[in-house]
């Protein structure tokens, strides 16, 4: 397979500048798989697939009787970023992830950005993820999100943008840690010419963040992760980063408050939990304090917690700020809690509670993007350029029902790959999610998951709807 | 250990066990009819009436065959104890502790279960019996692959305790099928035919090789027979050899030293191996054969439950703690009436 036909169009191509102009830091990887025999990459691509497989990096599929586990698509052709836009993005996420822990802090606090205007304060208690019982904790060392996947896309013209901070369980860590290893087995020759970021410590830098919140009074601190079971989607995930850190990965029926603390139930009797890794989500937490009909919490957690008897990450409540409309004002966050401007930019973000920008979202439904201010994972969202003129119109009466609850976007044109498509080589739109870890100080791991979306032309790379993986190369 | 982490590698290897004993039910059987003369009926209903579950047999399929026992026990969906039902609740089970068990062991159990859940349910003869072989290599290669490639810790000893329990269970009701088994007549006795059905139970239980080595005595007698499953120190089938390895495993978990007991599982066990180790093949044929099977197996089941509120269910603890307040941490030698001295 060879790249002279390889057209980037009119797109942003992340390894070509134009065709067969590879990018500086795409050159040698190019020439590399241009020189392999014919076929090879190809059984490469296959071998790497059951590599994968072997590996088990599952998701599960629900309501499937025979537990028929499915591999994310993966893609042999690397997202490659340069060193020094590495430290463009690693700035900004560090700004970023700063003013978001500072907002979600003054929120359940004094609530200043409030009392001096910069965001309303109705928007803050219509936020589905604000929660009222989370006001006035204190969370270990003050840190609120511990663990970040901030979702960013790169428009036709390569500026970055944000797209989701994703600051309660975001997944995916566990398919860069298990692609980066079949790559190292798949291109070995090519690691060793490459100068690439190793990503292997990421389970290490995990564990310090979790252990950097237990009060130097405890001895030998207990960690765990904390799962909804087996039925999750993201199983895999959770079991993985057990195994990685070396902790125990508990359900909620193994945990109990006890006398005061958390405790797990082992065969040598009660154990208490200093630390819980929750990969739950906040309504499901405690259902004395939120969901009444959770099965999957643990009664009284959250009196516990708010004794700092045990900690808890990310904390609860971080939601807060992952409602789409309070994603608007994160600038504005950046300038008021740090005094500086933005490194990274929000995508141009039009708020339908506003009279005005209403108007506009109204008359030009064919041209944006409308998100539903409380959905993910691709819900509740509509395409205005994909979309019939009847959906539009349904989508119309929804807004002016609830204006509150939408947001529009113009419809960016997210940067392009060249993955294997077939038997040739086709451009395909990707995203990227690198993972931000915020102890002792705030840490941002090399690359992130790049999520490709599989079908020609698409611009949804979610997993659930056809999209598959790369490795990302960040290089030194 | 999570209590959880620890119940769910005992059913994981109680589950591939009882799967590898299923299959040495259906091959006692196809033998002991191969063996049998011509003008005898073929004989299933006896290998129904040993699952105890006869009544779920009555109710979906009727009458029993050869097609239909093989459809119960190999591939039926909805009742527990088939071989499809055994792996995949075994698969579950390692799912569920997948970050604490191997992986090999992981890809063995995928394995196991894949043979199985492949394999159509419309069998010829020739195919099955090399399917039931192949499922009891697979439940041997799982043995072996835990054995090498998991620490011999606290979870590898519940596995053991799982798996011995189950294996003792289950070699007292193969030689219930005898007994079920009617005989073609009272005078067949004692006769070549009979000797072949003692034959084609010692074989399904991998022990005819190792009764014909154990003395200078090369008879095959039914009191022999019995007494080498029943009562054999050696013999890794033997229901005496599980029971003493489970309570030798009870008592590297909980640190007792051997002779002494500090809960209820470490007391049942350790009278119930060294009754078998007092015992002789005269007394249990005097009490009867399967009376005495019959009861062991009710101590076995006895034990199994005395093991989950020892070890895995701790709720009945908690909530007297919770009663009285007391900030005692809760453990198993709280109930120590021991006799330690």
């Amino acid at each position: 397979m060879q790249f002279d036909t390889y057209d980037p169009e009119h797109f942003y191509d992340e390894l070509f500048a134009g065709p067969q102009q590879p990018r500086s830091q795409g050159k040698s990887l190019i020439e590399q798989i241009q020189s392999l025999p014919e076929g090879e990459l190809l059984q490469r691509q296959q071998a790497a697939q059951e590599a994968l497989f072997k590996l088990g990096a599952t998701f599960n599929v629900y309501g499937d009787i025979e537990g028929q586990e499915r591999v994310l698509p993966f893609d042999v052709i690397p997202r490659i970023i340069s060193a020094q836009e590495w430290r463009y993005l690693e700035g900004g996420l560090k700004q970023r992830i700063h003013a978001l822990n500072l907002f979600i802090d003054d929120i359940y606090h004094d609530q200043k950005i409030l009392k001096d205007g910069v965001i309303p304060e109705t928007l803050i208690v219509s936020a589905k993820g604000y929660l009222p019982p989370c006001q006035g904790l204190n969370p270990a060392k003050g840190v609120w999100c511990h663990i970040t996947g901030t979702d960013l896309v790169r428009d036709r013209d390569g500026q970055w943008y944000v797209l989701e901070d994703n600051l309660r369980c975001p997944s995916g860590i566990s398919y860069v840690l298990e692609n980066r290893r079949v790559m190292k087995s798949t291109f070995p020759q090519i690691f060793r010419t490459i100068p690439i970021q190793p990503v292997d410590e990421y389970p290490s830098h995990l564990l310090q963040t979790l252990l950097h919140l237990v009060p130097q009074t405890v001895d030998s601190p207990t960690v765990v992760v904390l799962t909804p079971g087996t039925y999750n989607s993201a199983y895999f995930e959770h079991s993985f980063l057990a195994q990685q850190m070396g902790i125990e990965l508990v359900e909620s029926r193994d945990l109990i408050v006890l006398d005061g603390y958390l405790q797990m139930q082992t065969t040598k009797g009660l154990q208490r939990v200093d630390v819980i890794y929750r990969r739950l989500d906040d309504d499901f937490m405690d259902p004395q304090v939120f969901r009444a009909d959770s099965e999957l919490g643990i009664p009284g957690l959250m009196e516990v917690h708010r004794a700092g008897k045990v900690a808890i990450a990310n904390a609860l409540g971080t939601g807060v700020a992952d409602d789409k409309v309070i994603y608007a004002y994160v600038p504005e966050m950046i300038r008021y809690y740090l005094g500086e401007d933005p490194i990274l930019a929000n995508v141009p973000t039009y708020l339908c509670w506003e009279e005005k920008q209403l108007k506009h979202v109204l008359a030009n439904l064919d041209k944006l993007v409308v998100k539903a201010a409380n959905e993910s994972g691709g819900y509740g969202m509509l395409v205005g350029t994909q979309a019939t003129e009847a959906e539009r119109q349904d989508f119309a009466e929804r807004i002016k029902a609830n204006p509150r609850n939408y947001i529009a976007q113009p419809t960016l044109c997210l940067s392009r790959v060249p993955t294997i498509v077939g038997e040739e080589f086709s451009g395909c739109h990707v995203d990227l999610r690198p993972y931000i870890l915020y102890g002792q100080d705030i840490y941002v791991h090399p690359g992130g998951l790049t999520r490709v979306a599989l079908k020609k032309g698409s611009l949804v790379v979610n997993s659930s709807q056809g999209g598959g993986s790369k490795d990302t190369w960040v290089l030194c | 250990m999570l209590s959880r982490v620890a119940e769910s590698i005992y059913w994981l290897n109680r589950y591939i066990e009882r799967a590898e004993n299923v299959a040495r039910f259906l091959e006692v059987n196809l033998n002991l009819i191969l063996d049998l003369p011509r003008r005898v009926q073929q004989q299933w209903q006896p290998l129904v009436a040993t699952t105890g579950d006869s009544e779920y047999f009555a109710q979906h399929y009727g009458e029993a065959s050869a097609e239909k026992v093989i459809q119960f026990l190999a591939f039926d969906r909805n009742y527990p104890n088939s071989l499809i039902s055994c792996l995949q609740r075994a698969r579950e089970n390692a799912q569920s502790v997948r970050e604490v068990i191997s992986t090999e062991m992981w890809q063995q159990v995928n394995s196991f279960y894949l043979l199985i859940a492949n394999t159509a349910a419309d069998l010829t003869l020739a195919d099955l019996n090399k399917f039931l072989e192949e499922v009891k290599q697979a439940s041997h290669l799982f043995a072996g692959v835990m054995d090498a490639t998991i620490s011999h810790n606290e979870g590898w000893h519940f596995g053991q305790v799982g798996r011995l329990l189950e294996r003792a269970d289950k070699t007292s009701r193969i030689l219930d099928v005898k007994y079920f088994m009617l005989l073609p007549s009272l005078e067949d006795v004692g006769t070549p035919i009979d000797e072949l059905g003692w034959i084609a139970l010692l074989k399904s239980t991998s022990a005819y090789e190792m009764y014909r080595k154990r003395s200078n005595r090369h008879l095959i007698t039914p009191a022999e027979v019995a007494e080498f499953l029943i009562l054999d120190p050696d013999f890794p089938r033997s229901i005496r050899f599980c029971l003493s390895q489970v309570e030798r495993s009870l008592h590297l978990i909980t640190g007792t030293p051997p002779g002494a007991w500090r809960n209820p599982a470490e007391r049942s066990i350790g009278r119930l191996r060294s009754e078998l180790e007092y015992l002789t093949v005269e007394e249990i044929i005097e009490r009867g054969i399967h009376q005495f099977l019959d009861r062991l197996q009710q101590e076995i089941n006895q034990l199994d439950q005395e093991i989950f509120t020892t070890f895995l269910d701790l709720r009945s603890v908690v909530y007297q703690s919770s009663q009285t307040q007391t900030q005692i941490p809760i453990q198993t030698q709280t109930q120590s009436q021991s006799t330690l001295t």
